[in-house]
């Protein structure tokens, strides 16, 4: 065992706890309703830990070394694992040879043939194999497994693995698969389709004084956290598979793990390691790569560790969907939106994985913050040969927002407005209706954030500045600006639908944890959590932890995903903490007010009559959610965040360079639970937004991911992030955690629009794709403007 | 692997000694075994982490004679008489380090896995330059990449920890290791 591996090891883990499922549901039924899903106690209150800027709840680990990643895990007996891929985007597997000149004895080798239970990933709609069998349907899709006790044998064993295939035809773009003249899945290669309709858009365009049509494009981008993705699985025949990996959510895992091996609830075990960022990267595909190194300590006997290198976690693993969206809208004469027809499309990859919620979730965000009477939006994901698209920080979000706000230029641009108050005409207030006839009954700052945003960066001064400078200059300065929202949590039904339950507990020795399968990935999972508990309760931030995030510990309080953990869950935490001080009240003597001695004095007291001293909560919707999953109408999500963006941008007409020279931020996304970590969030998505924009591309050629090295995907570094001015308006949110929002995904949707934008108004050339190389750029300036000598600069 | 079979391969590798956090250690590895390698599996250094094994993120960072190196690209005959310092050496005697300290007061480590490199980068920058301006940050960390933070913190984290002046380990010249 690797030294400071104490509690995450293998070892020391066999004993199994009661796992949850076996938890009679009694045990809380019965307490879960003191506590009312719209109880205020502290949405506005005076708080001593939330909205602190405590320090991060694993900090020191993670600052000392300390932290246990799954690769510094190890024990006796384990071996190691690697996967055997299609080299192929489609066909049929012909053959499968082992050669001779390697000795097969020494290797666990795992074939379909292995698998005790489904041969299927369990996700929204299971159709990913666990291992390819018979047929591939994308380069790196897994076939066979190997394990062997030296990890520096595998890649040659791997070699040997032969594999022949009868190719089959195939389908690399949106444009091809929607042509439908190759059919590789189902019967029209349609992943998922969404209309959504509001008005009647047909007859808008007759009366209409201008109609303005754009397409834009976003392309793949990579999450590149900085772990690759890893897992160490164990097998007992008694105990079933036990899991530790670098993930986001547990019970997905727990899930497919079930249906692959058939086994009970109480014969699988997820236990989240440290995990080295994750940005979506780690919802989906941890599953399978659960699966693999389960399948390879059963059939070996052996805890089998698969940590993929850089190389393999770029090439196999999912990336956020190219998406191709084209709009066409009606205004009258003083720039009012009349009518907006937008057909968004997207590449889904070979299997279904997460298609249709980010397609969802991308139909939702395309109309942007905009009153628009007519609106008629028509989303579909289309198969292709590439390795499945997954979720990634924004979740279509992105994409859809990027073709809004940057089409919102263009019409400015055709009417001849300012793109500022083209916007300001058209914000939603409170008491509109959005597109899905959701009444926008929060508060609404949209008009204050964009002042705010505007005196911030100096917006008009610069916009005069730089056209004074531009004609002169080989640097051609600008400034763009985008207007956004973020629907927080899970869309329309689906916080229902998860039904999550989280709770605290507090332990002999005097510690309160926090019962959540909510995992911590860098976003502040821990802090969070651990200071709304530590608010509620009257204890020190110190006394709050939190229980390991392992399925045979934690209840189900849903995935770590949708910007819903502060807002959700938090929301669950708070209540559970307040209903334990009810429950202390009542049964252990605590006073109205109490010190911190007391509570704990109170929990033992109520031990020593109870056994356990716990209080969970399930979720339960805020009144008045009505959501239509046919027709796309109603209450799409709980809160938004709402937020202007605005960025400077250089573009150097010798080099074709473009640089984010400044950036400025001003949301509203509720209480900020920890400020610093909220400010890291928005920087860090604005970091990585830039990125999108105007630097990470995947080239794919083929079906494969050509340039799957760090030296040749790019992400900016330290030297490219522009300098970052965060601004935060905080509206409490009743219904969320100490009154959060989602933060998390927000800052992702708004920095490729303002980028573009401001190149526009640096350049006066429209570019529509992302990510705009300085190739793109060369491409787009010359063809606007035939050759002439660059000014002096 | 088993212990004895380790062992026997061992046996046929010449010792290679360096100090690694002042602690003078032997090993008997491939000579072209990367260095991170053997501080991770061999040493159980595991706070020195592999990003992308090709010299580009950083995140294998460690300090080799008073120089920043990626450890994923150093065969461990390089080390050969060397100075080693990992994120392990930075804290002393349970007391972290003023870069640690200013991490964790300003948000500095997002989900950890950049940290020990960025660290060992910082570390490094503010022993040659102990009050830092923001291109000189920015150039000494633009080795290391971190998906997180978008580096905001991480300079401020870096500012702060230069005002408040390190007179610690960082400061002094790497005491050679007397073999």
């Amino acid at each position: 065992m690797i030294g400071g591996l104490l509690t995450a090891s293998p070892h020391v883990n066999l004993l199994f706890p009661v796992p949850w499922s076996l938890i009679p549901a009694v045990c809380y039924a019965s307490i879960r309703s003191l506590i009312p899903a719209d109880a205020t106690m502290s949405t506005n209150a005076t708080t001593r830990i939330v909205g602190a800027p405590v320090p991060r709840k694993e900090g020191v680990d993670k600052l000392t070394g300390r932290a246990c990643y799954v690769d510094d895990m190890d024990c006796e007996g384990m071996w190691h694992g690697i996967t055997v891929r299609s080299a192929i985007p489609r066909g049929l597997i012909r053959s499968i040879t082992f050669d001779r000149r390697i000795d097969w004895s020494e290797f666990t080798v795992v074939t379909p043939a292995d698998i005790p239970g489904e041969n299927c990933i369990q996700l929204i709609v299971a159709d990913q194999p666990c291992l390819a069998d018979g047929k591939v349907n994308h380069c790196e899709e897994p076939i066979v497994l190997l394990a062997h006790p030296d990890k520096h044998k595998l890649r040659e064993a791997a070699a040997a693995v032969q594999i022949e295939y009868d190719p089959l035809p195939q389908v690399f773009t949106i444009e091809e698969s929607e042509r439908q003249d190759v059919i590789v899945r189902g019967a029209d290669n349609l992943l998922k389709s969404f209309l959504l309709e509001k008005g009647d858009v047909d007859s808008a365009w007759t009366g209409a004084a201008h109609i303005i049509e754009g397409e834009y494009r976003t392309g793949a981008q990579e999450h590149l956290y900085i772990e690759n993705q890893g897992m160490i699985a164990e097998y007992s025949a008694e105990n079933g598979v036990t899991v530790w990996g670098s993930l986001q959510c547990p019970y997905y895992v727990f899930k497919s793990l079930r249906a692959v091996f058939d086994l009970p609830e109480d014969k699988v075990r997820v236990i989240q390691t440290e995990t080295g960022g994750a940005f979506g990267g780690k919802e989906d595909y941890p599953s399978n790569l659960a699966c693999h190194a389960a399948l390879l300590a059963m059939k070996s006997g052996h805890p089998v560790k698969m940590v993929y290198d850089r190389i393999e976690d770029l090439a196999a693993t999912t990336k956020r969907h190219p998406a191709r969206v084209r709009h066409r809208t009606a205004l009258d004469r003083e720039g009012k939106l009349l009518a907006m027809e937008i057909h968004l499309d997207t590449d889904g990859g070979a299997y279904a994985t997460l298609s249709s919620t980010v397609l969802s979730r991308a139909t939702l965000h395309s109309t942007g913050p905009y009153l628009c009477p007519n609106i008629r939006v028509h989303a579909r994901s289309w198969a292709t040969n590439h390795v499945p698209y997954g979720a990634f920080r924004g979740f279509g979000a992105p994409q859809a927002i990027f073709a809004m706000e940057r089409h919102m230029d263009e019409i400015a641009a055709a009417l001849a407005i300012d793109p500022v108050e083209l916007r300001r005409k058209n914000f939603l207030h409170q008491g509109d209706t959005n597109a899905t006839e959701q009444v926008m009954r929060e508060p609404m700052i949209l008009d204050k954030l964009l002042d705010r945003a505007l005196n911030e960066s100096g917006y008009y001064a610069k916009r005069a500045q730089f056209a004074r400078e531009n004609p002169g200059s080989a640097i051609k300065r600008g400034m763009g600006i985008a207007a956004f929202y973020h629907g927080s949590g899970f869309t329309g039904s689906g916080e229902a639908y998860l039904n999550s339950l989280a709770g605290i507990d507090t332990t002999p020795d005097g510690k309160v944890r926090v019962l959540v399968s909510n995992t911590e990935f860098g976003q502040g999972t821990n802090t969070v959590l651990t200071q709304i508990a530590a608010e509620v309760l009257g204890v020190d931030y110190v006394d709050v932890t939190m229980a390991p995030p392992d399925t045979g510990i934690v209840p189900n309080s849903g995935p770590t995903v949708a910007s819903r953990t502060s807002m959700v869950v938090g929301r669950l935490i708070e209540r559970a903490s307040l209903q334990l001080l009810d429950l202390l009240r009542e049964h252990a003597g605590l006073g109205a007010t109490f010190t911190r001695e007391e509570f704990f004095a109170a929990c033992e007291r109520y031990r020593a009559a109870k056994g356990t001293v716990e209080s969970l909560c399930r979720y339960e919707a805020p009144p008045g959610i009505e959501w239509n999953d046919q027709t796309y109408h109603g209450e799409a999500y709980g809160a938004y965040a709402w937020a202007i963006y605005v960025a400077q941008v250089a573009v150097d007409t010798i080099t074709y360079s473009a640089e984010v020279e400044d950036f400025w931020a001003v949301q509203e996304a509720g209480r900020l639970i920890n400020p610093v970590l909220a400010a890291g969030q928005i920087e860090g998505g604005i970091a990585q937004a830039v990125g999108f924009a105007l630097y990470e591309k995947v080239v794919l050629e083929d079906g494969r991911m050509a340039n799957n090295q760090m030296t040749n995907y790019i992400m900016p570094t330290a030297e490219d992030v522009p300098p970052i001015h965060v601004v935060c308006e905080e509206i409490p949110f009743r219904y969320g955690g100490f009154g959060a929002k989602g933060i998390g995904e927000l800052p992702h949707d708004g920095p490729a629009p303002a980028i573009l934008n401001a190149i526009r108004d640096a350049t006066g050339v429209a570019f529509n794709a992302i990510p705009l190389l300085p190739e793109d750029l060369y491409a787009g300036l010359a063809a606007a403007q035939p050759v002439e000598e660059p000014a002096a600069r | 692997m088993s212990k004895n079979r380790s062992a026997t391969l061992s046996e046929r590798w010449p010792p290679i000694h360096f100090a690694v956090n002042g602690a003078s250690r032997t090993v008997n590895v491939p000579p072209m075994k990367r260095l991170l390698d053997v501080l991770r599996e061999d040493l159980h250094l595991t706070g020195t982490k592999e990003g992308c094994g090709e010299g580009e993120c950083g995140s294998c960072s460690v300090r080799m004679n008073g120089e920043l190196v990626n450890s994923c690209l150093v065969p461990v005959l390089q080390a050969e008489g060397a100075e080693i310092q990992t994120v392990e050496g930075l804290a002393l005697d349970g007391k972290l380090h003023p870069l640690q300290e200013a991490f964790l007061e300003h948000g500095g480590a997002q989900c950890g896995i950049c940290t020990p490199g960025m660290l060992m980068a910082a570390a490094q920058l503010l022993d040659h330059s102990p009050h830092p301006s923001g291109p000189e940050i920015r150039e000494a960390l633009a080795g290391n990449l971190c998906r997180c933070t978008g580096f905001v913190r991480i300079f401020e984290s870096v500012v702060a920890a230069a005002d408040a002046n390190p007179a610690t380990n960082t400061r002094k010249e790497p005491v050679r290791h007397a073999r």
